[in-house]
This record gives structure tokens, sequence and C-alpha cells, in this order.
């Protein structure tokens, strides 16, 4: 008969944090956890003793001072009366004003180029890579400053749309200006509007949101509710009879209808832009500051893109393609509808970082004086209050706040294409 | 890496408010040379020649300070600032006196922390215009596309010349005057606004200045003048008293002509104590005797400054108005060196 015994119960002892590997590693990350902790504090303090020494001591309240400043684009209302946390937001607002446009603009031509990259063409090919290869080796900042140098100095200015023997002309029927100075556009006006509601009252945070928009929107949302419905009975049919029914002119009835209804019962006219003193007025005004960082950082972040694009394609294996030239299947469908969602897969994640890329490379704005956040908060502001720190600590927060807001946005799309594995 | 930025950012800025305390002087004077900022290009007050040599109203500010303190006018390591990056220049300790047209303000003084030392020219803010426009008066130019250079007091005053006259303007925010230049004659604005002798500084550099009409309207009292940083009282007298000293050789009629037969002696005591053949106002100051002598030496007295910069012999043409000793009616006035 053999006694089992339990093996000794052995007691906790400090030494084990050292000699016990079990333990060791815990210990040796607290131990540089703490130093570094430490080290944070210390500069820390050391910042803020100087600071004080200075007469400078941290304090955010000068975001509730007056800025006292004009911005020239502000998509909410805004005086040279308001704060300069007000100030601070209208920038926010314009860097993503530019970010997004950038973003869909370098997509869409990063894309093109990068399938055509891959033509059978010699030429196309040759051209896109010619393409690809001169803007992704000159620096942003001097694509950006090109396309304002080009804008300002070859195109007319206002006061040559002047006169009985004017030396430039309106384009389009007389309802778009080009200038030096931006292009001008018809903007849509309702002469029955539902009105904006205001929120948040007089706050610096205050904003406004057009009844208008909100009733498009929600007639969009119904009118592609009732297309799907519609292409889901046309699919039940077809797998019932093998007849697929005429759908078309239903659906584009669907999506137009109730807009266009929806645009006159608001009294939709457009509302043209006028040669009045000095500039153009009414219609939309698009800046060459925001053309110029458009089209700059879209076209030169597009660049990246294609080279992420055609990586992609190269990365579906060849059997794919000529499998589906078996199906016979034509080129382009064969592109749309076997390659590109393969490839999206390969394709997504490197594409977060270029969208982060050309985000934070809208903060070049300033070298064309486009009112960004850096140019507001981390210009104007900053230089007028001397509160260098906090508003370069606020800038890198709200720099890493839109940046972490677009990567789990697009983890969120990359996690829906992902292949899923059965 | 998003904490490794934001300790950065904390060091550096912890590092810079510990450079900014004191002995400036001690400083510059163990480095043997003055880091001085001025503008990026305002032909006139700051720029480079074809040689690369700096030269200018506010630069000669700089040169009689390193010959006062060094005793030798090319000790200058000239840095050129925009109007966004000239105060966290200073402020930081990159540059130990910063001359370039900044207009003497109370938040400047009290709330950014520094200390003006006097004034070197009585400026105001003016407008500039094509004549082809036809515009006559300031309050003409509603709707008017503006250039301006941000970070500035001329942005604010902008704001608030339109604001009280009811009009509106579009403002074009540039970085640099060579920008703001480009700009206008680009025809990109109607309108460049910045201080009275800045936009005649501007207009000289243009192939047809004729073309071109400062507006009357004054909008703004612009006093320009040197800063140095709050809380170093020393070196700030030693700037202070450079520029004094400047004033009062033009003041009695001590001029880089004159300065060596002057020197060996006058019977007016102020003279000998300003030359430093009588008293211990440069010991005082912690400098050599003959102080006042090198800074005048170095570029001649204000008013030889002034005639060879900006006078009305040079292409920029600026009278001296304001700008004329307190004797001839103007505002420049040095208290007495005693």
């Amino acid at each position: 008969m053999t006694i089992l015994t339990d093996p000794p119960k052995e007691s906790f002892r400090l030494s084990m944090l050292l000699y016990d590997t079990r333990y060791r590693s815990a210990t040796i990350q607290a131990i540089a956890m703490i130093a570094f902790m430490l080290l944070a504090a210390w500069l820390i303090n050391n910042a803020i003793t100087n600071l004080n020494t200075l007469g400078k001591p941290m304090s955010f309240g000068f975001l509730g001072d007056t800025a006292g400043y004009d911005i020239n684009q502000r998509l909410l209302d805004y005086d040279s009366q308001d704060s300069h946390l007000r100030a601070a937001l209208i920038g926010l607002l314009n860097t993503l004003v530019v970010a997004v446009l950038g973003c869909i603009t370098a997509t869409i031509v990063g894309v093109f180029v990068g399938v055509m990259r891959l033509s059978n063409n010699w030429l196309i090919a040759r051209i896109m890579t010619v393409y690809v290869e001169t803007f992704r080796n000159v620096p942003v900042l001097l694509w950006i400053i090109l396309a304002m140098a080009i804008l300002i100095e070859t195109l007319p200015m206002p006061r040559a749309f002047k006169g009985d023997t004017p030396t430039a002309t309106m384009d389009l029927f007389n309802t778009v200006a080009v200038t030096n100075r931006g292009v001008y556009i018809p903007e849509p006006l309702f002469s029955r509007s539902l009105g904006d509601i205001h929120f948040l009252g007089d706050m610096a945070l205050r904003f406004d949101v057009s009844m208008d928009l909100i009733a498009f929107l929600v007639v969009l949302g119904l009118s592609i509710f009732g297309m799907r419905k519609v292409i889901a009975r046309a699919n039940t049919i077809q797998e019932e009879t093998g007849d697929r029914p005429k759908t078309w002119h239903v659906l584009l009835g669907l999506l137009f209808g109730p807009s266009i209804v929806l645009m006159i019962v608001l009294g939709f006219h457009l509302g043209y832009p006028e040669l009045k003193g000095f500039n153009f007025r009414g219609g939309i005004h698009m800046r060459n500051s925001l053309i110029a960082l458009w089209l700059a950082l879209s076209l030169y972040t597009a660049a990246f893109i294609a080279e992420i694009v055609r990586a992609g394609i190269l990365a579906i294996s060849t059997g794919q393609s000529e499998a589906a030239s078996a199906l016979g299947l034509r080129p382009n469908r064969t592109m749309r509808l076997v390659i590109l969602p393969q490839a999206l897969r390969v394709i997504i994640p490197p594409m977060i970082s270029n969208y982060l890329n050309l985000t934070k490379n809208s903060s070049l704005a300033i070298a064309v004086g486009y009112m960004d956040i850096t140019g507001t908060l981390g210009g104007i502001t900053m230089n007028q209050t001397g509160r260098e720190l906090e508003g370069v600590m606020l800038l890198m927060l709200v720099y890493l706040a839109i940046s972490l807001s677009i990567s789990g946005l697009m983890n969120w799309y990359n996690n829906s294409v992902k292949l899923v594995e059965r | 890496m998003k904490k490794t930025v934001l300790l950065g950012a904390l060091t550096v800025a912890g590092l810079a408010a510990g450079a900014a305390a004191a002995g400036t002087l001690d400083d510059v004077k163990a480095r043997g040379t003055l880091n001085c900022g001025v503008t990026t290009g305002l032909v006139g007050f700051a720029a480079p020649d074809a040689d690369g040599v700096w030269g200018g109203f506010d630069v000669s500010m700089c040169r009689a300070v390193a010959a006062a303190v060094l005793g030798d006018s090319s000790a200058v390591e000239f840095v050129p600032t925009t109007g966004k990056t000239r105060f966290t220049a200073l402020a930081s300790g990159e540059i130990d006196m910063l001359a370039r047209n900044t207009t003497w303000t109370f938040s400047r003084d009290v709330d950014l922390k520094f200390t003006f030392v006097g004034i070197n020219y009585y400026d105001g803010q003016g407008f500039m215009v094509p004549k082809e426009l036809g515009v006559s008066s300031a309050t003409e130019l509603d709707g008017a596309t503006v250039c301006i250079q941000t970070g500035t007091t001329t942005e604010l005053n902008l704001a608030d010349f339109f604001r009280s006259n009811n009009i509106s303007y579009e403002p074009v925010p540039i970085e640099t005057n060579a920008e703001g230049q480009q700009q206008y004659l680009a025809g990109a604005c109607d309108v460049y606004t910045t201080d009275a002798s800045g936009l005649a500084a501007t207009r000289a550099t243009f192939e047809a200045p004729g073309d071109h009409v400062l507006l009357p309207e004054i909008i703004s009292k612009e006093p320009l003048g040197p800063l140095v940083r709050h809380g170093d009282n020393e070196w700030g007298d030693v700037v202070r008293w450079t520029l004094n000293a400047l004033v009062t050789a033009e003041e009695l009629g001590v001029t880089s002509a004159n300065i060596g037969e002057m020197s060996a002696g006058t019977n007016n005591p102020e003279i000998n104590r300003l030359l430093g053949t009588e008293g211990t106002l440069g010991a005082m100051l912690g400098l050599d005797a003959d102080w006042a002598k090198n800074a005048i030496m170095s570029g001649g007295n204000y008013g030889e400054i002034f005639a060879m910069n900006i006078g009305e012999e040079t292409p920029i043409g600026l009278a001296r108005g304001l700008n004329a000793q307190w004797t001839n009616g103007g505002l420049i006035y040095s208290p007495p060196f005693r």
C-alpha cells in the first residue's frame, strides 16, 4: 500500500519575487513601470514648475477669451467676437472637410491608377507609373505650394470679369466663376425652407442643423428602403419562375421621385454667383486654399494608394482570373466581381495608414493660408495668447482623437470584409 | 508611441522654460555671439543682401547691441522669425533679443511675459491697394479681399476696423511678407495691410511702385521696438540703454564721423559720460567703458541708421515724421545719461 502525501505546501516568501521564475518577470515589469511613471512625473512636474517660475502657470482659461480675429472659411457662424474655443471648432471643421474630401478623392484616383497600372496597354501602364513616381517622390508640401501658385498665377482675377469688354467670362452658361481667389459655384436655396434647429444656445460649441438636410436624408433613406423591397421581390419572382421582372424604371423612380417632389415642395432654386464690388457674391465659394490643399493631398496620397491597390491585386493568384475567364467573365467584370473583393482584404489595413497620413498632412494647410485647426488653435490663438504648451497639447489630443476614430471605423470595415473561415 | 511624443514635447517645454531663467548677458559673453531675432526679410528693416550679409534698420539695432556687449558688430547670429514663431523663439531662449517690427502692446508685455525696452519706430497700420481699383479711402473697401500676416496685431486691428465700420471683408492669412507680396501682386487679394513702414518697404521692391497707393487711413498705433524676456533685468538694461545711446548720440550730435575726436574728450559732460571718458556708466551695466562708443560706431547714431536704411534718400523713402527727435517736434526721446 502506498501512501500518497501532498507535496509540502509552499508558503510565499518575499525572495521568490526575484528568484522564482514564475514571479520574476512580473517583478521586473512592475519596477520598470514605476521607474517610467516617476520619469513622467518628473518631466511633467519640471514643466509645470518652470512655467510657474516664468509666470505662466498651466491654464486653459484662454479658450474662453475673445479671439479677435476673423476666419475666412467657416461652416458655422463665427465672428471676431467669439471665443478662442469657437475659433478652434471652426478650424477643426475645416480640417475635417479637407480630410474627408481628400480621402474620398484619393481613394477614387488611387484605385483607378492602381488598376490601370496593371493594364496590358503599354502606354496607359507607363503613364500611370510616371504619375505614381512623380507624386510620391516629391514632398507633399511642395505639391501644395505648387498647386496654390498655379491657381493664383494662371487664373483671372475677379476684376478681369468687370467692364464692357471683360478679359474673362463665367463658365457653364454663366453659372460658375473660376477666379484666382477660388471657384464660385451655384448654391442650392429653398424658398420655403424648414429652417434650422439651434443646439447648445449661446455656448461656444453651438451648432445648427438644417431641417431641409434632415428631410432629404429621411426621404432618401425611405427611397433606399423601398428599392431594397423591390429588389427582394424581383429576386423571389426570379427564383420561382426563372424570369426576372424589369425593375430599373421602378428603381429609378423610387430613387429620384420622392426627392424631386420634396425639392418642389421646399421651393428649390439655385443661387448664382454675381460680381459685386471687389468680389463675387452669392453661390458657394470654394477658396483656392481649399482647392490647392485638397488637390495636392489627394493626388499625393493617391499615388501611395495606387501602389497598395496594385499590390493587393497582384497578391491574388492568377488562377482566380483564369478561372473567371474560363467561366466567360469579361476582364472588367473579372476585376470588379472576382479580383477586387479578394484584394480588399490585403488593401484595407495599409489603406488605413494612408487615410491617417492624409489627415495629418492636412496640418500643412497654413502654407496656403487655409485655416484648419493648426492654423487657428495652433497658430493665431497660440500666438495671441502665448499658451504654447496648452495649445500644442490640445492640438495633439484633437489629432489623436481624429486618427483613432478613422482607424476605428476602418478596422470595423476591415472586419466586415476579411476572410471568414469556416 | 503617443506617450513618447507627449513626453518629448513636455521635455522640450521644460528645458525651454528652464533656459529662459536668467544670465543672458553672461551667456552672450560666453558664447561670443548675439542671437538676434529678425524678420524673414523686409527690405530696409531686415534683409540679407546679395552676399548674404544682413542689413537694415532692425539689423542695425542687433549690431549695436553686439558691439556694445562684445565689441564686435559682426558677432551676431541672425535668426529669421515669422510673425508666428517670433515669441516662441524668444521665450524658449533660442534668441537673446527680438528686433522685428514688433508692436508693444499690453498683453505682450504683461501676459506673454516680455519686456519691451523702448520704441525705435512709431508706426501705424495702413492699407495698400492697386491704383486701378480707384479706391481712395479704407472705408470703401466693403467686400474686399485682404492679405494679412497671421499672428500679428494688425490681424486684430483689421477685424476691429471692419467691424466698427460695419463693412465686410475676406481675410487671406499669409505667413511671411514675401508670400503676401506674391499674392497681392497676382491679384489674389485686393488689399495688403500691415504697418505703414512695412508697406512702404514692400512697395519699394515692386517693379512699378507707382501703380500702388497707400490709403490715407492709419487705423492703429504701432509702436515698434526691440524686446527681451521678462525677468532678466540686467540684460533688459543693456538693450534698453544701447537703444538710448543711439538716440542720445543723435541728440548730442555724436555721429560715426566725429566720434573719434569726440571720444578724446569734450567739454559736454553728457557726451563724456556717454562715450566713457567720464564716469563709470559702462561698468554699471557690466560692460566696457567704451560700450556706447562701439554701439554708435557700428552703424552710426539713430538718425544715421534711419537715413541709411529707410530714410527719404533710400528707395523706401520714409519721412522722419513722428520719428524725429523731440527737439525737432518728433517723439524720439531718450532719458538722460547721468
